[in-house]
């Protein structure tokens, strides 16, 4: 069976199904084991910040937890996207699927960085454009989740959610570029693609094994509720 | 740590309480369908 052929054969729910629990299964693992070591490194590896003491050690729930609320959304536009172009069944389960957890993770986000700033910064929130951008975020997924609600043929709820979710990807690359193209409280990226980290190498280390084990979560947690919505669509 | 202990497990705390509630709310949901299947 050639690569493309394998690719339509698992694009069917019915074969997806068990594709998906196997998937599920290992990815819960791994996050777990992923959670323990970034935690262990982030509490007793890394050291103390000279100038925020013990509460930077949020940033290890924080980061992670704002990096997946925006990877989230583009792969659920790039299913829901994929779902309104190719009319497939399983692309609008897919976004579906993620739009839950990606809300979670927008939350965990919001309220992580809320409780840093209150005593870094002095306050819990400002109007600055990174916070209200990831706010508006937050407002797409329950967007997205109350429209896909409120629509009884899931076909049409899954286009009509595909439509808003495609909309709404434009938020992304605001919020992250929100930090250059304004001024605002929140500090620009500690860690980018094309410079070194500005932080201590453990202080790294377990920001990115939380990050794997955030991933590692929502895939699993994703995959898990597509076999849900496979099994109460038939 | 004790005058940001509130800010720090208040932050993990929630986390983890937030994620320990979708995978129940998940584990009760494939439950359900799994029995009307």
């Amino acid at each position: 069976m050639n690569a493309a052929v394998k690719w339509f054969w698992y694009s069917s729910p019915q074969t997806f199904y068990p594709l998906a629990g196997t998937i599920a299964r290992w990815c819960a693992v791994a996050a777990a084991l992923a959670a323990v070591a970034g935690l262990y490194v982030g509490f007793f590896v890394a050291p103390t910040d000279a100038q925020q003491g013990e509460v930077y050690r949020i940033i290890f729930i924080h980061v992670p937890a704002a990096w997946m609320s925006m990877f989230i959304y583009v792969v659920m536009a790039f299913w829901a996207a994929l779902g309104l172009a190719f009319n497939t069944r399983l692309s609008g389960m897919m976004a579906r699927a993620l739009a839950p957890t990606g809300a979670l993770f927008t939350f965990i986000a919001l309220w992580t960085g809320s409780l840093w700033g209150k005593p870094t910064w002095g306050t819990y929130w400002v109007w600055d454009a990174r916070l209200t951008s990831e706010l508006i975020l937050l407002f797409l997924y329950f967007g997205f989740m109350a429209l896909q609600a409120s629509i009884d043929d899931v076909r049409r709820a899954d286009r009509a959610g595909a439509l808003l979710a495609i909309v709404g990807v434009v938020n992304v690359p605001i919020i992250y570029y929100s930090v250059q193209w304004w001024n605002t409280l929140h500090q620009g990226a500690s860690v980018s693609f094309t410079k070194a980290p500005s932080m201590a190498a453990a202080m790294f280390a377990g920001m990115i094994l939380m990050a794997l084990a955030f991933w590692l979560y929502s895939i699993a947690v994703a995959l898990v509720r597509v076999r849900c919505l496979i099994l109460e669509r038939q | 740590m004790s005058n940001h202990a509130f800010y720090l497990w208040g932050a993990y705390g929630v986390t983890f309480a937030a994620l320990a509630l979708e995978v129940f709310f998940l584990i009760r949901r494939v439950r359900k369908s799994e029995a009307k299947a």
